[in-house]
């Protein structure tokens, strides 16, 4: 098919933060999760794991914890308040001061009708959930010392809190603590130390179950305040725990990195009705402390001080193997325009691409190196230039940048955090950058969650509240509000995808209830709503000269949409009748980018994590009974038999290394890869503990 | 060989404001040896006696007045003489109370110091150069004072002292300026002056302290700088008298210290004596952190000698006076004693032995600083073992122990018995911490009379001398010469385990005996056991091992790749041959051993040599002989005996094959009787050559093995190209 010259990019430094808290609602199956840097990201479980919405961070928020009330998601922080998120405009909706100094936890009651909060300074302080608000409604009973954990009994009586060396059971109604469970500090040199109770879980039988940092998971009987049952698990601290939802199991992550499971069952077989708690398992996923945990249906889901998010699924609770089966890591954003985007630019003049990085604090504008010479395949090219950081841009505030975009001619800028939208103009003459502040904008664009410019530059977009689109129109003098594309009807979810044809003709918008609209830019409406199919896109492109839109979703189907006969496109309906092939299914990071050759109209070009894949439309499609990955077995085939071989989907997976982007394909053949292996982003993690090994 | 000894605290300190200030000003000598007069950095000046720690006498100027150099001691006129607020003097004596009603005389230019010193008049030193005698300037004090450095030129002074020698009065003083740093001489009566130039320091840090000593009529000027560099400059007293401008003064590097990380920052070096400098806030060399120890380092050898760590900030100052050293550190000035003593270049690298040897016994020969030092008994267990043995002997003794002094008379005329009988007492006594010093003292005392009295020889008192191990040769070159003399092998044989640095003439002086010893004479003699037993094992092993097992000899020669392997010597045309019996010891027992312990001296190739060619051509092959005999010992796998405390290794056995081959080979190729020798010899060479070359294949498999693995390097940026199909 060709040879193609990669530009691989590794000077990404992309670090992804520490998770630091997790909830997860199972009402809706959404995992929210807090990272250290105050953001939060919403997984939907029904659907692949797909990470469908992130609330951007802020400086001085902290999370400790999070938790869902029926469908409203609620957060709490050292910084002393209590936080509500938009989770349709992916902001903070408020935050209210708790006056307890830092708060270490928050929980509701299973009716959702409160929330209590742990102090610092010792107060559990119960709050009234209103339809909109929160309201302070009175404390318990104050301890000395803080309140690190809480939990609440099921029937919403009792509550049980972890603080410095002891466990204190209230009773909601009174407001008194009727209870006192000492918990013993730990062994030798450490017994100087408090013990901090890092968990608690009140169970319906009134059992306790609390984990601590002198490594100890206890269970307790909450009637009597009597200790039942020790189990030492770590030399380290005990940090998270999480119950399932029928209360046969609980799990304890500790600073080791281990998870740890409990199940409530008989230890021998002739007494099933003497029940107990009894270590069982112990799944290693991490390398450093799992700071949160959420025991589901089905798997352990846990986070922490390494930045990933694992998925163990329970292996007896599945019959047969299946998709859901796998273990799965997270490791990067799904959408990769929400936390880094790059944005490649052919600069006519200069031919050379441009890359955009954003991180949250700063954006780094790059060009890419240069060589003229021509090589084999494998071969590594001499350079002529060396890729050159041209522009570090800080952001102003306190927030963090949720969407940058780059227009294609290279002379504009554009980023935006929750409360502004920020549009610089780019000058570049020779090796000279010049950057200029567009001073007014539009009161209309105060905040968007995506950004892009049409592929003439002449105007931006940027995804607004409500699934509308702003469109600005842009001059060498001024930036002037056009129109909003809105919605007449459905979803009011957020966008989370945008793009542009190159005619500029069509913009397509896809939000997080699966809606892709596209618009008439000429008439500025409505275009048409692709039909809604159950996955959430996770990537999309509109190609150069056909118009036709190809869609990736979380479930890696594929479909080719056309945007002026409104309709799937014959390929695309071919290739649904055929099916996908099971390899393609089964891959565990969606397609996270779509783009297409302007060489060959055939042929569009995708990538996930791992790979990789140019999908020529002319080729037969594979069937299941094909080799799927097939391109060492054609490169060993020659010439002649070559042609039997080969299906529409090439794959590479060369730098299947934490593939994190790829960009669109420049004049020459040329691809740009930007990897960022795992091992560096490892090597940047503090020192996990330190553990004794086999001889050493 | 230098100590420190445990200090004591003068007195406390008063913190001061600014954390680079020192809270004193300067300690200065008195009339008496043991008074020290302390200026505070503020307005008081205190007398102690140094021994009680105890202030005699304190004289404060009044508030707001303060004093601005240190006070000093006029020797002349027994007056204490300080300068406050830069102009005026006060001179006073120890009866008055109160310096306020002490005599006080406003000069009209400010005063940088006031210098005495013992045997010279004080003189006064102007911050702008001038010098004056203290007398002339107090009988005019408003005389005018003329100007050296100029003041546009912001030439400033640094530091001073002044230096008497032989009537000569000095007055040194060095000065900053624009970077530069400059060493004025002055010299009084007449009075000349002299400006050098210092040259500059690569890094353009200024010196960090001065230290000026006179020397064999040299005024010798040491200084510091922050890199660690101690430079020597030398100005004669009687100095080129006439030359005009500014000379450059030439340096010599005496030390370089580690300073470990960074540069010094308060540190000061003070020069003890010719050898020895004192340096203060400076790391250890071997401690992980902190620039708070007090060394003492030989300039010669640049070693370290002593080191004590100072608690608290140091301010770079230390001042050494009669053999202790003032250190102010944190809140109290310590006072050091210190004692230098000669160094020998054996008692400076006595810890380097030939690094092939295995330290016998697991001790030192030499003390290390550190325990000495410390008080730590050098020899743990033993000397336990020796004291209440000495305790018991003591008792049923029950005479009093001699001094070292008295020992050292009883040599002199003493019998041999009592002698030895009072040396082991002192010995096994052990308590002094200068054991090394007398041990050393008392070895030479009897060597001298050994040496002078031919029927005197005490071999039970200098055995006893040489195992405490705090002996060794350069202490007392005589005594193995005398030994070999006396036909004392036994104490050879200690001789040349326990000295780390025996000569290499000597060395050979010792093997050449040993070789020509008729055997008869030696197998009498009583041996150190271990040495003994480790030949006999040998010996016998190679008796047993052929036959014990059914191996015939003619078997061991088929395997090509033994290192014993000979190109099958004619063993019946050649029955004189000696090589022949390669399973009998060419020596006898007792006089392998000695060989042993000279295969084991430490030596260096390129001194040996010339000393080897004084043996004659029968000693060097029946060496040969004996080294071939236990080289296929070793290489023979029944040689099983247990690792023995003090054996000659492998290479040991080779190097010492090779340096006799080299030192007479000429004179083997010639000789008939060592044909055979010399084709066994080229045999083990060849074998050995084999199995480096065989080692040497492995070692490149090995680094293939290594090549195999793909290196790929992982860039941040590249362009490559891929083919899809």
């Amino acid at each position: 098919m060709g040879e193609f010259k990669v530009h691989r990019v590794r000077f990404f430094d992309y670090m992804p933060t520490a998770i630091r808290a997790m909830a997860f609602n199972a009402h809706t199956e959404r995992l929210a999760l807090a990272r250290m840097d105050g953001s939060v990201e919403i997984f939907n479980f029904t659907d692949h794991y797909f990470q469908e919405k992130v609330i951007p961070g802020k400086d001085s928020r902290s999370t400790e914890s999070l938790c869902w009330v029926g469908g409203r998601l609620f957060s709490a922080g050292l910084n002393g308040e209590i936080t509500e998120y938009d989770l349709e405009n992916l902001r903070p909706k408020y935050s209210l001061e708790a006056y307890g100094g830092p708060i270490w936890t928050i929980i509701s009651n299973t009716q959702g009708t409160q929330l209590a909060i742990g102090c610092e300074d010792g107060t559990v302080k119960l709050f009234e959930v209103l339809e909109e608000h929160i309201q302070f409604e009175r404390n318990l009973d104050r301890q000395k010392g803080r309140i690190i954990s809480l939990s609440w009994h099921p029937s919403g009586t009792h509550i049980a809190a972890g603080m410095m060396d002891m466990i204190r059971v209230f009773d909601v109604p009174t407001g008194h603590a009727v209870q006192r469970l000492l918990v013993d500090r730990g062994f030798g040199g450490s017994k100087s130390q408090e013990t901090v109770v890092w968990s608690v879980a009140f169970l319906s039988d009134h059992t306790v179950v609390s984990g601590d940092s002198a490594g100890k998971v206890q269970v307790w009987d909450g009637h009597t305040g009597t200790l039942v049952k020790t189990h030492l698990v770590t030399k380290w601290d005990v940090l998270a725990l999480s119950v399932s939802k029928d209360e046969s199991s609980v799990v304890a992550g500790t600073s080791e990195g281990t998870v740890i499971q409990f199940q409530f069952i008989a230890p021998t077989l002739h007494q099933q009705q003497d029940k107990e708690w009894v270590r069982t398992r112990t799944f290693k996923n991490h390398t450093h402390d799992v700071r949160a945990l959420a025991e589901i249906e089905t798997a352990i889901v846990s986070g922490g001080m390494d930045t990933h998010l694992v998925v163990r699924p329970l292996l007896e609770k599945f019959d047969e193997k299946s998709h859901a089966s796998g273990l799965r890591k997270i490791h990067f954003p799904h959408v990769s325009t929400e936390m880094a985007e790059i944005t490649l630019v052919s600069n006519c003049l200069k031919k050379a691409g441009l890359l955009l990085f954003q991180f949250p604090g700063q954006l780094e504008l790059w060009r890419l190196g240069d060589s003229d010479g021509h090589g084999k395949p494998g071969d590594r090219l001499p350079l002529k230039r060396k890729p050159e950081k041209l522009l570090l841009l800080k952001r102003k505030g306190e927030d963090h940048i949720c969407c940058s975009a780059l227009s294609s001619c290279g002379g504009w800028l554009a980023y935006s955090t929750v409360s502004c939208v920020r549009i610089y103009r780019l000058q570049t003459d020779n090796n000279n950058i010049s950057i200029t502040k567009v001073s007014k904008l539009p009161k209309a664009l105060r905040s968007a969650h995506q950004l892009c410019f049409s592929s003439d530059s002449s105007k931006m977009f940027a995804a607004s509240s409500q699934s509308s689109v702003l469109v600005i129109a842009l001059t060498q003098s001024e930036c002037k509000y056009v129109h909003t594309l809105k919605p007449k009807s459905g979803s009011r979810q957020p966008i989370h995808l945008m793009t542009t044809s190159v005619d500029g003709k069509w913009l397509a918008a896809a939000n997080s209830d699966c809606e892709i609209r596209v618009y008439n830019l000429q008439k500025l409406k409505l275009h048409c709503i692709v039909p809604v199919y159950g996955s959430c896109p996770s990537a999309m492109g509109i190609h150069p000269t056909t118009n036709n839109m190809t869609v990736v979703h979380a479930d890696q189907q594929l479909f080719e949409y056309s945007i002026v006969e409104k309709q799937y496109t014959d390929w695309s309906r071919k290739l649904q009748k055929q099916g996908l092939h099971n390899v393609w299914l089964d891959r565990d990071t969606p397609v996270t980018h779509v783009t297409f050759n302007p060489k060959n109209p055939n042929q569009v070009v995708l990538h996930d994590m791992h790979m990789f894949c140019i999908i020529d439309q002319s080729l037969p499609l594979p069937d299941q009974k094909t080799q799927f990955y097939n391109q060492m077995t054609l490169r060993s085939l020659s010439e002649q038999e070559r042609p039997s071989h080969l299906h529409a989907f090439k794959i590479c997976k060369t730098f299947q290394v934490s593939l994190l982007f790829l960009a669109s394909l420049l004049d020459d053949q040329s691809l740009v890869v930007v990897e960022r292996p795992l091992l560096a982003i490892t090597s940047q993690l503090p020192a996990p503990v330190r553990q004794k090994k086999f001889a050493t | 060989m230098a100590t420190l000894f445990e200090g004591f605290t003068l007195c406390g300190l008063v913190q001061t404001q600014s954390a680079s200030d020192s809270a004193i000003q300067g300690i200065e000598l008195d009339g008496d040896s043991d008074h020290a007069v302390v200026t505070d950095s503020t307005r008081a000046v205190t007398l102690y006696k140094v021994s009680d720690q105890k202030p005699l006498g304190s004289w404060t100027v009044k508030q707001g007045q303060l004093l601005t150099c240190p006070a000093v001691f006029n020797f002349q006129t027994n007056e204490y003489v300080v300068v406050s607020d830069n102009k005026v003097i006060r001179v006073w004596k120890e009866e008055d109370l109160h310096l306020d009603k002490a005599f006080k005389a406003t000069v009209s230019a400010d005063v940088w110091r006031v210098h005495s010193a013992p045997g010279g008049e004080p003189v006064v030193l102007f911050q702008r150069g001038a010098v004056r005698l203290l007398d002339s300037l107090l009988s005019a004090p408003q005389q005018p004072i003329e100007d050296i450095l100029s003041e546009e030129e912001k030439e400033v002074i640094r530091w001073s002292t002044n230096i008497v020698a032989e009537k000569q009065h000095f007055v040194l003083f060095t000065t900053e300026q624009k970077g530069e740093h400059f060493l004025y001489v002055q010299r009084l009566n007449p009075n000349t002056l002299q400006k050098y130039r210092l040259e500059r320091e690569d890094s353009r840090a200024p010196p960090l302290s001065f230290s000026a000593s006179l020397r064999d009529k040299h005024i010798n000027l040491l200084y510091l700088y922050p890199n660690g560099c101690v430079y020597q400059s030398v100005v004669a007293v009687q100095g080129p008298v006439g030359l005009e401008g500014v000379q450059a003064l030439p340096r010599s590097l005496r030390l370089r210290l580690p300073v470990g990380e960074g540069e010094l920052g308060a540190a000061s070096a003070v020069a003890l004596d010719e050898a020895h400098v004192a340096v203060v806030g400076m790391p250890h060399p071997s401690a992980r952190t902190g620039k708070d120890f007090l060394c003492i380092w030989n300039t010669n050898f640049q070693t370290l000698q002593a080191d004590k760590e100072m608690v608290g900030r140091i301010c770079g100052q230390v001042w050494c006076y009669l053999g202790k050293l003032f250190v102010p550190h944190g809140k109290a000035l310590s006072v050091i004693p210190y004692e230098c003593q000669k160094s020998s270049l054996a008692s400076a690298l006595g810890k380097l032995r030939h690094p092939g040897i295995a330290v016998s016994k697991s001790s030192v020969a030499i003390p290390s600083w550190n325990t000495l030092l410390h008080g730590d008994q050098p020899q743990g267990p033993t000397k336990i073992v020796d004291s209440r043995k000495s305790k018991l002997r003591r008792k049923s003794q029950s005479a009093p122990a001699l001094t070292v002094d008295q020992v050292l008379e009883l040599i002199k005329t003493g019998p041999v018995e009592e002698v030895r009988r009072e040396v082991e007492a002192l010995v096994s006594r052990g308590d002094a911490q200068d054991l090394q010093l007398s041990v050393g003292r008392l070895a030479c005392q009897l060597v001298a009379r050994s040496q002078v009295e031919t029927a005197f020889y005490a071999p039970g008192a200098l055995a006893r001398l040489v195992k405490t191990q705090c002996l060794c040769h350069s202490m007392c070159p005589d005594l193995l010469l005398l030994a070999l003399e006396h036909k004392d092998y036994f104490l050879c044989q200690l001789c040349l385990q326990l000295f780390p640095d025996i000569p290499e003439v000597v060395t050979c002086a010792c093997l050449k005996t040993f070789i020509g010893v008729p055997d008869d004479d030696v197998e009498m003699v009583s041996l150190e056991p271990d040495s003994v037993s480790f030949m006999e094992g040998l010996v016998a092993a190679g008796a047993r091992g052929g036959q014990q097992n059914g191996f015939s000899p003619a078997l061991f020669e088929e395997d090509s790749c033994d290192p014993h392997h000979q190109p099958k010597p004619p063993q019946h045309q050649d029955k004189k041959n000696p090589t022949l019996q390669l399973e009998v010891c060419p020596v006898g027992l007792r006089k392998a051993v000695l060989l042993n312990e000279v295969l084991q001296t430490p030596y260096s190739d390129n001194l040996l040599v010339p000393h080897l060619k004084d043996l004659n051509a029968p000693q060097v092959i029946l060496f040969l002989q004996y080294l071939q005999f236990i080289y296929l010992k070793y290489s023979q796998d029944v040689y099983t005996q247990t690792p023995v405390l003090r054996s000659p290794t492998m290479t040991q056995i080779i190097d010492w094959v090779c340096l006799l081959l080299d030192a007479h080979f000429t004179v083997l190729v010639m000789a008939p009787d060592a044909k055979g020798l010399l084709s066994n010899l080229q045999s083990f060479v060849k074998s050995q050559v084999k199995l480096f070359s065989e080692l040497g294949k492995i070692e490149g498999s090995l680094q293939e093995l290594h090549k195999m693995k793909p290196s790929k390097d992982i860039s941040q940026y590249s362009i490559e190209v891929i083919e899809l199909f």
